[in-house]
């Protein structure tokens, strides 16, 4: 076990592997070091000070975040000398500094305040003096940087440097007239700048998107992934009052450390659409082509009958659906002549210079690899021939071109999010989720199976896919429904082998790669 | 420009012997005079026989922290196969010290036969001698002094004919006391902000760009010169009274004397003689009230204390300070502590780098309240603040700008209590203006 | 370097700095150092000696040499007080104030050279456009007090008497 070190810290003793940080150590024996500077995904400068721990044996305080565990060390985090140290770093960081906690954004996940509110002084000793004072600055299509909060940790700077590797952010001038400097000709253009904002541990770097439309304490925080590409980014969407608000990066150091990009960022108005299916809508001939809105077990009987009658089936997927619904709607048509493809849009790859494999995608859908294991092909226009004879043509929540969407007869059954009136001519539209009002999982690039949660109540009588495709399938005699997404979950091993076995409590909230050779045979 | 004075006869002038004769700038003078017989005895012998040489003459970097030479020098890796630096410090910013400029200035040929010696024994094939942005002279004496080494052959890829190449480029600051700090100084060179980097890795481990690199101020390199032509025994004889404290040095003396300039003496020389015979002592009338011996970022000594005080490493921490660059900052009775303590503050406020938050604040801050008091607007409760702040600034910060610039606050509180008190009690008229 | 006035004008269009002679100045530095980096304050100096200031222009064109980007030498070149980043009179004069200079009495010679060039204020260019004064801190001629710097010439032992005899010889 020579490659385990023995320290006590803050009177938990633990063994931690050689070479690892006492600010990690800490983490491990489940106590938190304050600190501003470090972050695990950025090179450690040890300025901000404020993660000096007592040491015993040592001449002075030691900086957490550089110093290594040394084999019997015992380490005090919350003795009376580091409190002090903290302290003191925290009054020095507040002295100048405008405590306009209600005007700002941050206010509530800001970890000045957080630090100050647990450790700091109840009073300042720097009454009589003018605080400095700078303008706010725009930074970038997104970003404004309020120096006035600046704590000048650098973060922004070394992420930009050393992670981004485009240095446009600089630290200017030295001593108290230091401030957090950028490129006048050269903005946060950068497409994974955005990251900046959620680095800055001060309402310093803010969102001029997010600019206050919330309190942080006012926000609903729900794990979920990125539906922007392949990369499957394990992201955290923040909702008020069932809006959602933003979208930030969760972190999962095997797929985006800390990051995300700002496209994925973004990207998140489409899920508060309000031009939503609300009722499944059957259409009747009797009634002059019009739809008329149905229960559901009118609407899953009716979806049974068309299934039950069909030979040739073509399912038209999104490759945004959960591998759940992917597979349960696979599964409903088994036994018949199917062709199934997914829609792929494509976009320019950008990559994150300093992390290893993390690049927006060029296919930029997140559950391509979910779709294949599915058994569904990317030969979209091959499935969209094959629609026109086809005796039955499901369409998983595809946005369709209107060329597409023209071709499309009435022996068509919708299950989508978003009303369409060009497919007002299909027998049957059903109310579906969309990624946000559901639980599911997502298959990534490197078949990664990564579980979303449900961020917001799903609209009307929507319910996602799987649990139409199930129900529908136990009225044809398919066997008893799953009730819920992990039961679906659970219950795609049966056709999905790569599948088989896993269960949602083994994803976790960090995902399990399963045969990568799939993955190898996707790209 | 200045010109030195002549020797004293209590001096004993080794590296200041030839200052202001003006034929010892150049090569030939220099090598008339005895020079660069140190660096073609260095080019003879092993590197290894070179470092045991420097511990053995006790010789301690002349910079400021007094780490033994042959020491550091013996930290650098052997076999390594990488390149390896010597830096030579010839930032000489701080307050009060001004030798590396006159030894740069009449003998410039000392420090780079110094430089070479220095080179040959860590290893280094190249030696980058950094020299501060004002030092307009020193850098045009040094650049054709330089020249004239390389034109000689004593520099270049066979210096004088040894087979070993000796590279030296000369390096400008642009105006950051900072960069005299090793670390920071390594920074400067890549073309990078001035700021001071965390140890470890040291300098020896992981130094400029990356490599094993020895960082050497002016004074102590241009010392290794006359440590091998007269060898270490001699060297170590000098010394008069603690015995970790060997050879001469240079002391720069300034403030309120009679004869402010660079006295060179043997380690251990009383300071009373140095302030009141070699400076000249105080002016017509006036009482010696305090000196600052490091350069400022010391301790302020009471009379009492500089005049007890034995000038060496030791002799110096005897008497509650320390010896730092050696720079005497001399004040008399007319000398206002408060003031000269918030023109201190402001300096290094003016100088922090900005990485180190109770550094870029905390050396504000203090200049803030020293200021305040100097308005006549202090409290007394401004003292305890001060100190407190003082404490916190020391011993938390990757470099010790911050505690360089608690150390003069702390003992001038200490040490002169009724100064502040003056001010405080508003029975002194305020020294700055009110706003 | 010289204390000679400098050459351009602060608001002549930029030419650029780095053509010809200069060019192969600053490519002769580039075997001294490992990285091209390292030439970053040497290119700095460069520019400053040719226009009096480091322009905007100036921090670009080194960006295109060294292969920098100029918010990072931007970051560099306001770490260091020599650098001037906006422009400032043709002869630039710094007045050491640091404590052994202040005992010295450094703050009178300092009052006569604000007096004398007409500058009257710290940072301020003087109506002709000849100078402007800075009190920096420690020049390193503690024994020399007062030590002026105007431009790259160094002036020891300065007096406030003798202070319009040396601006005389700036014009």
């Amino acid at each position: 076990m020579s490659d385990l070190v023995n320290v006590t810290i803050d009177g938990v003793a633990i063994a931690v592997s050689k070479g690892t940080t006492i600010i990690e150590a800490a983490k491990q024996a489940g106590i938190l070091v304050p600190h501003y500077c470090y972050h695990p995904s950025l090179p450690s400068p040890a300025v901000c000070r404020m993660c000096l721990v007592d040491v015993e044996k040592a001449p002075k305080l030691m900086p957490a975040c550089v110093t290594t565990v040394a084999e019997g060390n015992v380490i005090h985090v919350h003795n009376e000398k580091s409190k002090k140290a903290r302290e003191s770093v925290l009054e020095f960081l507040l002295i100048n500094h405008p405590l306009d906690c209600p005007i700002c954004d941050q206010a509530g996940e800001c970890e000045l305040q957080d630090y100050v509110f647990q450790e700091g002084r109840a009073e300042t000793r720097y009454a009589d003096y003018a605080k400095r004072y700078h303008p706010v600055e725009d930074f970038g299509p997104d970003v404004l940087y309020v120096a006035n909060r600046c704590i000048l940790c650098t973060r922004c700077v070394r992420f930009m440097e050393n992670v981004a590797d485009e240095p446009v952010l600089n630290v200017s001038e030295r001593g108290d007239r230091a401030y957090i400097g950028i490129d006048p000709d050269h903005e946060l253009t950068h497409p994974w700048s955005g990251n900046v904002v959620d680095l800055c541990p001060v309402g310093s770097l803010i969102s001029k998107d997010f600019l206050h439309k919330a309190r942080a304490w006012d926000l609903d925080k729900t794990a979920s992934i990125c539906p922007g590409c392949t990369q499957g980014c394990n992201t955290m969407i923040d909702t008020r009052d069932e809006v959602v608000v933003r979208l930030r990066p969760r972190p999962n150091l095997d797929v985006n450390r800390h990051f995300i990009c700002d496209t994925g960022r973004a990207d998140y108005r489409w899920i508060n659409r309000g031009d939503r299916i609300e009722a499944p809508l059957a259409r009747h001939s009797a009634l002059g082509a019009r739809h008329s809105a149905l229960g559901w077990d009118a609407a899953l009987g009716r979806l049974a009958e068309l299934v039950g009658a069909a030979r040739r089936v073509v399912i038209l997927a999104s490759g945004r659906a959960s591998t759940e619904s992917l597979g349960l709607v696979r599964r409903l048509v088994d036994g018949r002549t199917v062709t199934a493809a997914i829609q792929v849009p494509m976009g320019g790859e950008a990559p994150l210079a300093g992390i290893p494999n993390l690049a927006l995608r060029a296919e930029r859908v997140p559950n391509l690899d979910g779709a294949r294991l599915a058994g569904y092909s990317t030969d979209w226009p091959a499935a969209l021939a094959a629609a026109k004879t086809a005796d039955l043509t499901i369409v998983l929540d595809a946005d369709l071109t209107d060329a597409e969407a023209a071709t499309l007869g009435p022996a068509t059954v919708v299950i989508g999010t978003v009303d369409d009136d060009r497919v007002h001519g299909a027998a049957l539209i059903l109310p579906t989720t969309n990624m946000a009002e559901e639980n599911g999982t997502y298959v990534n690039r490197d078949a990664r199976v990564q579980r979303y949660f449900q961020a917001k109540a799903a609209p009307g009588m929507s319910r996602p896919a799987w649990w139409i495709a199930a129900e529908a399938g136990q009225i044809l005699g398919g066997g008893v429904a799953p009730a819920t997404a992990a039961a679906a979950f659970a219950s795609l091993g049966s056709s999905i082998p790569a599948l088989a076995g896993l269960t949602y409590a083994e994803l976790g909230h960090t995902g399990r790669v399963v045969s990568p050779a799939t993955a190898g045979a996707a790209r | 420009m200045g010109f030195p004075h002549p020797s004293h006869p209590k001096e004993t002038v080794v590296l200041s012997k030839y200052f202001g004769d003006a034929e010892a700038r150049t090569f030939a003078g220099w090598v008339k005079r005895g020079g660069y017989e140190g660096l073609k005895k260095a080019l003879s012998m092993t590197p290894e026989a070179i470092v045991e040489e420097m511990k053995a003459s006790g010789l301690r970097g002349r910079g400021g922290a007094g780490f033994p030479t042959g020491l550091k020098w013996s930290f650098m890796p052997k076999g390594d196969n990488k390149p390896h630096y010597l830096v030579c410090n010839a930032d000489e910013s701080e307050p009060g010290t001004f030798k590396d400029r006159e030894i740069m200035r009449w003998t410039p040929h000392q420090l780079i036969e110094g430089c070479a010696i220095g080179a040959y024994a860590i290893g280094a094939e190249r030696c980058y001698i950094y020299i501060r942005g004002e030092f307009t002279e020193p850098w045009k004496v040094m650049t054709k002094a330089v020249e004239e080494a390389y034109a000689n052959g004593a520099l270049g890829p066979n210096a004088f004919g040894s087979g070993k190449r000796i590279d030296m480029v000369l390096h400008r600051g642009a105006g950051a006391y900072i960069c005299g700090e090793e670390t920071a100084m390594m920074n400067s060179i890549e073309g990078k902000r001035g700021n001071p980097r965390i140890k470890p890795p040291f300098p020896a481990v992981a130094g400029l760009f990356g490599m094993p690199t020895t960082i050497n101020n002016v004074e102590t390199l241009a010392a290794t010169c006359h440590i091998l032509t007269r060898g270490a025994a001699w060297y170590k004889g000098l010394c008069l009274s603690n015995p970790k404290s060997t050879g001469t040095k240079l002391f720069s003396v300034c403030g309120h004397v009679m004869k402010p300039g660079n006295f060179e003496i043997t380690m251990g020389f009383p300071m009373k003689d140095m302030i009141y015979d070699l400076a000249g002592g105080m002016r017509p009338g006036r009482r010696l009230k305090a000196v600052i011996p490091g350069g400022s970022s010391v301790p302020i000594m009471n009379a009492a204390e500089a005049e007890a005080a034995l000038c060496d490493y030791e002799g110096i921490v005897a008497q509650g300070s320390m010896l730092g660059s050696a720079g005497f900052i001399v004040m008399d009775d007319s000398a206002d502590i408060v003031y000269e303590v918030y023109r201190l503050a402001k300096f290094y406020a003016h100088e922090s780098c900005a990485q180190c938050t109770q550094c870029r604040e905390g050396t504000a801050w203090t200049t803030k309240i020293l200021e305040r008091i100097l308005k006549g607007q202090g409290k007394h409760s401004d003292l305890d603040l001060l100190l407190d702040l003082s404490e916190q600034m020391t011993g938390r910060t990757i470099c010790v700008l911050s505690d360089s610039c608690a150390a003069p606050i702390v003992s001038g509180i200490q040490k002169f209590p009724e100064e502040f008190e003056a001010y405080l009690s508003r029975s002194k008229a305020p020294a700055l203006a009110a706003v | 370097m010289s204390g000679a006035a400098h050459a351009a004008h602060p608001d002549a269009p930029y030419q650029p700095v780095f053509v010809g002679e200069a060019r192969a100045k600053l490519e002769a530095l580039f075997p001294l150092y490992p990285t091209k980096q390292a030439c970053l304050l040497p290119a700095l100096w460069m520019v400053q000696e040719a226009r009096g200031w480091i322009p905007p222009e100036g921090i670009a064109e080194i960006g295109t040499v060294l292969g920098l980007t100029p918010a990072y030498i931007r970051g560099v070149a306001t770490f260091y007080t020599m650098y001037h980043l906006h422009p400032v009179g043709r002869y630039f004069i710094q007045v050491c104030g640091t404590s052994p200079c202040h005992l010295c009495g450094s703050d009178n010679v300092l009052r006569a050279i604000l007096t004398a060039t007409g500058c009257n204020e710290l940072g301020a260019t003087s109506p002709d456009g000849r100078f402007t004064v800075a009190e920096v801190e420690c020049l390193g001629a503690c024994g020399f007090a007062t030590p002026v710097m105007v431009n790259d010439d160094f002036h020891d032992s300065v007096t406030p008497e003798q202070v319009p005899g040396i601006l005389a010889r700036y014009l």
